[in-house]
């Protein structure tokens, strides 16, 4: 039974990093119903950032807040340059563009900071906590990535920043027609993703080590989680991505094994589409075929 | 119409001359352009074709080349033979991954299948099935030599048969299009709701080319297999697959002619930028991809179609 709650409990920790990776893709899904490919390699590009700017020698938290506002910028760069010409385009473009991008991103981690596996330092403490349950990183992590989360729930509901950003994302017509900035708004959503996704990258990379492909397994579990809550609805997002965190824990831990658990992710995702593609809280999407 | 014909049999041409004076690694070189031509083609007929997007043909590609070492290394089958059972297991395979396929839009096919892509290495590896795959180590077979005692090296048979092969799935490929199924395909892919008013069965259509696909991928897949004389789970990475992507865009997705641009270009590009650096070509790759998007939407193949079609029209006037 304890090994079993431990299993659980660390299951919601990971699950924590899956949540915000997968809301930052329901984040552009929704406004852009485009599903970012590059998400993953984007928070290990920010991650990276976070190191060097570590290794300078500044302290953990700047080099952290420093590194999610270059990857804000990034994020806003790469809308303005890259996405907005494709706004439109057929499926196959805008998959090839983020295809392409997560290709440009990759190569560029390694080429900027080598293929070497580096360790990442934590800013929690390492002592076991909550009664030998949890590490202090876990705990800490769950802690972050849980004030990200509610921060950003604090930023759509009640600013009108974010009701115009919800605004944008719903209806970019009528928006335009009342003021609302839309191309801005999108930009603004890409940039908010990316710096979400370098909180993630963080977090994680005490846990995994960081190289280049670190996110790459994370990016699918995101996915899942993404899916299992209904990829158009932010609050499903993160609860999927914590179910899925507790999913892959007791599946990796009682069922398949460890070597199998990127499979897991294959077959929750796999099994949504088929029994319920709408996800857990997303919207049914009604088609004339 | 006719003219097509003659630049496919001029590429024919072109494609034996190396036989003779080419040395035993270029040979290799343009016999996996035969294999990737082949894989793309399989990924062409279901994006550019049906317009579903996959971005996991590796796994069958992977599926393929996994059916004819463990044929030819556990139980001897001729390494010929394996060409046709492989292909029944991949349209097998392929049929139940298009199953859900029928429910998904485009990007959630592109993002299943790439997930599919990321976990058959992991599968493959797994101990449950180590004694035929071999697990990580992988499964080395043996060359073929050639029959009939033909004054030929093992490379240039190799050469000679994954062309035979290439041609064979080549005409079938273009029957397959050009006839009732492929405008059917074409209709699905333009404009759904009018294909099934037409009395298309979209299910089934759909269904049936991802088994059509995953068959030409995965007949690609035991070429290479046969070509390398080695598996390993970790040559099926999802880089292959974002590989054969990259080879589509390239040449130009509706296009069956441009599927062999896009072999050329992922089999010889890489080798080059690889001079350059590590991460060359992931970058190459992905500034194509981008540029490609941009710039030429229907690929090299579609553009040179147009200039010739320029040049027709200009003569005839």
């Amino acid at each position: 039974m304890e090994g079993f709650i431990h299993q659980v409990i660390s299951g919601i920790a990971t699950g924590g990093i899956y949540a915000s990776v997968a809301l930052a893709l329901v984040m552009i899904y929704q406004a852009t119903h485009h599903v970012n490919f590059a998400q993953g390699e984007m928070a290990t590009f920010s991650t990276y950032i976070t190191l060097t700017l570590i290794n300078i020698g500044l302290p953990y938290w700047v080099a952290f807040l420093a590194a999610v506002a270059i990857s804000f910028v990034i994020g806003v760069a790469i809308e303005r340059l890259l996405m907005r010409p494709v706004a439109n385009a057929p499926v196959l473009t805008s998959v090839g563009v983020f295809v392409g991008l997560l290709l440009i991103v990759n190569s560029l981690t390694g080429w900027m900071f080598d293929y070497t596996i580096k360790q990442f330092p934590s800013p929690f403490s390492d002592k076991p906590m909550l009664g030998g349950f949890l590490s202090g990183h876990e705990l800490g992590s769950t802690g972050v990535t849980l004030a990200v989360l509610i921060s950003v729930y604090l930023f759509f509901k009640h600013t009108r920043l974010g009701l115009a950003m919800r605004a944008a994302a719903f209806n970019p017509v009528s928006s335009r027609l009342v003021g609302v900035r839309v191309g801005w708004m999108l930009a603004l959503g890409w940039g908010l993703a990316a710096a979400i996704g370098s909180v993630a990258g963080c977090m994680v990379a005490p846990i995994v080590f960081l190289d280049p492909n670190m996110m790459s397994g994370i990016l699918l579990y995101a996915f899942a989680g993404a899916l299992l809550g209904g990829i158009d609805s932010p609050l499903g997002a993160v609860l999927g991505g914590f179910m899925v965190g507790v999913i892959e824990n007791l599946g990796g831990a009682y069922v398949v094994g460890t070597e199998l658990k990127l499979t897991l992710a294959l077959i929750i995702i796999i099994s949504v589409l088929t029994l319920k593609p709408s996800g857990l809280m997303g919207r049914k999407v009604y088609s004339r075929v | 119409m006719r003219s097509s014909w003659l630049i496919a049999l001029l590429v024919l041409i072109a494609a034996i001359v190396p036989v003779a004076s080419f040395s035993g690694y270029h040979l290799f070189q343009l016999t996996m352009v035969v294999v990737y031509a082949i894989a793309i083609l399989g990924l062409a007929i279901l994006t550019g074709i049906n317009g579903q997007i996959s971005l996991g043909h590796g796994a069958f590609y992977a599926i393929g080349a996994y059916t004819t070492a463990i044929l030819m290394a556990s139980w001897d089958v001729p390494y010929w033979v394996t060409l046709p059972i492989s292909a029944v297991v991949c349209a097998g395979v392929g049929f139940l991954v298009g199953l859900p396929a029928l429910r998904l839009g485009g990007l959630y096919l592109a993002l299943t299948t790439f997930a599919l892509a990321v976990a058959i290495p992991q599968v493959l590896k797994h101990k449950a099935f180590e004694t035929w795959t071999g697990g990580v180590q992988g499964l080395v077979i043996d060359k073929p030599e050639a029959p009939f005692d033909l004054p030929l090296t093992s490379d240039q048979w190799l050469y000679l048969f994954a062309l035979f092969v290439g041609v064979i799935m080549y005409i079938l490929a273009v029957n397959l299009t050009q006839g009732r199924i492929g405008r059917a395909m074409r209709a699905v892919r333009d404009h759904a709701v009018a294909a099934e008013a037409m009395g298309i069965n979209l299910a089934m259509l759909k269904t049936r080319t991802f088994a059509v696909s995953a068959l030409y991928t995965g007949v690609a897949g035991s070429l290479g297999a046969i070509a390398v004389a080695f598996v390993a789970p970790d040559s099926f990475s999802v880089f292959l697959s974002i590989t054969f992507f990259v080879g589509l865009v390239a040449g130009g997705a509706a296009s069956i002619g441009g599927t062999i641009v896009g072999a050329i270009f992922i089999e010889f590009v890489p080798n080059l930028a690889d001079k350059v650096s590590k991460a060359a070509p992931g970058a190459v790759y992905g500034v194509i991809l981008i540029g490609m998007m941009f710039l030429m939407p229907k690929g090299a193949g579609g553009f040179l179609a147009d200039l010739w079609k320029k040049l027709v029209q200009g003569g005839a006037r």
